[in-house]
């Protein structure tokens, strides 16, 4: 068996996978971080998102040895001392879930959309969120936090 | 999805090699594509040679009148990139409206005009740009590239290496995109060459991306919306299916064109 070895939230991590190994099943199984979701398992909900190499991706549609020497951070990765990332906080602050499914893809999401954007509007923000389903909220406490996440981390 | 050997090519001579020792291969870009089709067993291939790391495949260059974009460019690098804005701002925009943010993340041009889905986006650029496909084997104009539903003049084993975009003297593309899944119920894709006259390219509607002759001839005369008012394209032979029958995509050719031209100022 093929071993992987890359960063995960700031950590050197390895491990033994087959080729057919997807990057949220080494998340999931081998390293036990099941925060990030599978809604899908087919590219389109989102509730997989994690960041490689600085970019929001679906880690249900990249091969864990795609990403050899790569560096992921997933939502377990955000917080800090303790304290919630901005993103989290805007989220819990605006009521933006209810059952929490799609907030770890939706959070890792608006983080990325934030980094690569600084300034948002909400049309902005509703047309990148078009990679991330809700079945709950209606998105538009969603929108609100990651317009309120994005002042916050400015 | 069936397991498979994975490696990972350094080089494109290395991939070809990898790809030619295999019983079954298959190259693996961005996976956006591929990695969803193995996992319906509609592709279970026995190894994989993924030719992300490749070099040779990279890069976006504006130079002689064309802008040249390595296959292993994602979209959202084209989308985001001054040098292609700068000179084909269509096909900038176009890149942008693939997907969504995560998938233009990992997708590539290369892998996209390779799979030739018959509602993709690139091929219509491509088909409309007049755009040469390069490969490890050679090059291949855009008019005899795509030739069918899913199927490319690519020979076994040739990779996609850059695809040349001539800059035209304008271009719009306006895409029609199914609400479901982003890709084109219909997307058409104009340009005011400088050396072949006006090519109009429509992606979605049929088996494979196609051109209009007779709105490539009024738009010779006239470059303007209005110059495609009267023409009709027939519904015979274009895609019916739940999300749009025959007629229909027959109409929003029409409708999406003249905003191409608009788009396309
Ligand atoms: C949710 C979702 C929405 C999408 N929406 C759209 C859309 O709106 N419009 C659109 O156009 N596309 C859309 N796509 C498809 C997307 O653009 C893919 O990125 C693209 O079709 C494949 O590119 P890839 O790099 O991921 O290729 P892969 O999946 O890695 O490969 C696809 C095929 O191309 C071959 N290949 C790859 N690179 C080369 C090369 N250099 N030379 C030869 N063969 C090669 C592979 O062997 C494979 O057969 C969508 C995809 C998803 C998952
Ligand atoms: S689980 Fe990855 S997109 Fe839905
Ligand atoms: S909060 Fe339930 S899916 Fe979004």
């Amino acid at each position: 068996m093929p071993t992987v070895s890359m960063t995960v939230n700031g950590k050197s991590v390895s491990g033994n996978v087959e080729g057919r190994t997807l990057l949220v099943e080494f998340l999931r199984r081998n390293l036990r971080l099941t925060g990030t979701h599978v809604g899908c398992d087919t590219s389109q909900c989102g509730a997989c998102v994690v960041h490689l190499d600085g970019k929001a991706v679906k880690a249900c549609t990249t091969l864990a040895l795609q990403c050899e020497g790569g560096d992921v951070v997933t939502i377990e990765g955000l917080a800090a001392n303790g304290e919630l990332h901005p993103m989290q906080q805007a989220f819990r602050d605006n009521h933006a879930l209810q059952c929490g499914f799609c907030t770890p893809g939706m959070v890792m999401a608006a983080v990325d959309l934030v980094n690569r954007n600084g300034k948002l509007d909400e049309a902005t923000i509703r047309a990148e969120l078009e990679g991330n389903l809700c079945r709950c909220t209606g998105y538009h406490n969603i929108v609100k936090a990651i317009a309120a996440g994005a002042k916050a981390m400015s | 999805m069936y397991d498979f050997t994975y490696h990972k090519a350094g080089s494109l001579e290395q991939a070809g090699k990898l790809f030619k020792n295999a019983r079954d291969g298959a190259f693996l870009a961005g996976g956006q594509t591929l990695i969803a089709t193995m996992k319906l067993r509609l592709a279970s291939p026995s190894d994989v040679v993924d030719i992300g790391g490749i070099g040779d495949l990279q890069g976006i260059s504006v130079a002689g009148g064309a802008v040249s974009i390595g296959a292993g460019v994602t979209h959202a690098e084209v989308a985001a990139s001054k040098d292609v804005r700068g000179a084909i701002a269509a096909l900038a925009d176009l890149a942008g409206e693939i997907g969504d943010p995560h998938v233009r993340h990992r997708g590539t041009l290369g892998g996209s005009i390779a799979n030739n889905d018959p509602a993709a986006d690139y091929p219509a650029a491509c088909l409309g740009l007049g755009a040469t496909i390069e490969t490890s084997a050679g090059s291949h104009g855009a008019d005899d590239f795509f030739v069918d539903l899913f199927e490319t003049a690519l020979d076994e084993g040739e990779i996609i290496t850059r695809v040349k975009f001539p800059v035209p003297k304008r271009a719009g593309y306006a895409k029609f995109p199914n609400p479901a899944s982003r890709f084109a119920l219909v997307g058409v894709f104009v340009a005011e060459t400088t050396g072949d006259g006006a090519r109009v390219a429509v992606t979605g509607a049929g088996p494979g991306v196609f051109r209009v002759r007779e709105m490539e001839a009024a738009l010779d005369k006239d470059f303007s919306p209005a110059a495609l008012s009267g023409i009709s394209v027939s519904a015979d032979n274009l895609n019916s299916d739940l999300h749009a029958d025959a007629d229909y995509r027959a109409h929003l050719i029409g409708v999406m064109a003249q905003r191409a031209v608009a788009a396309a100022g």
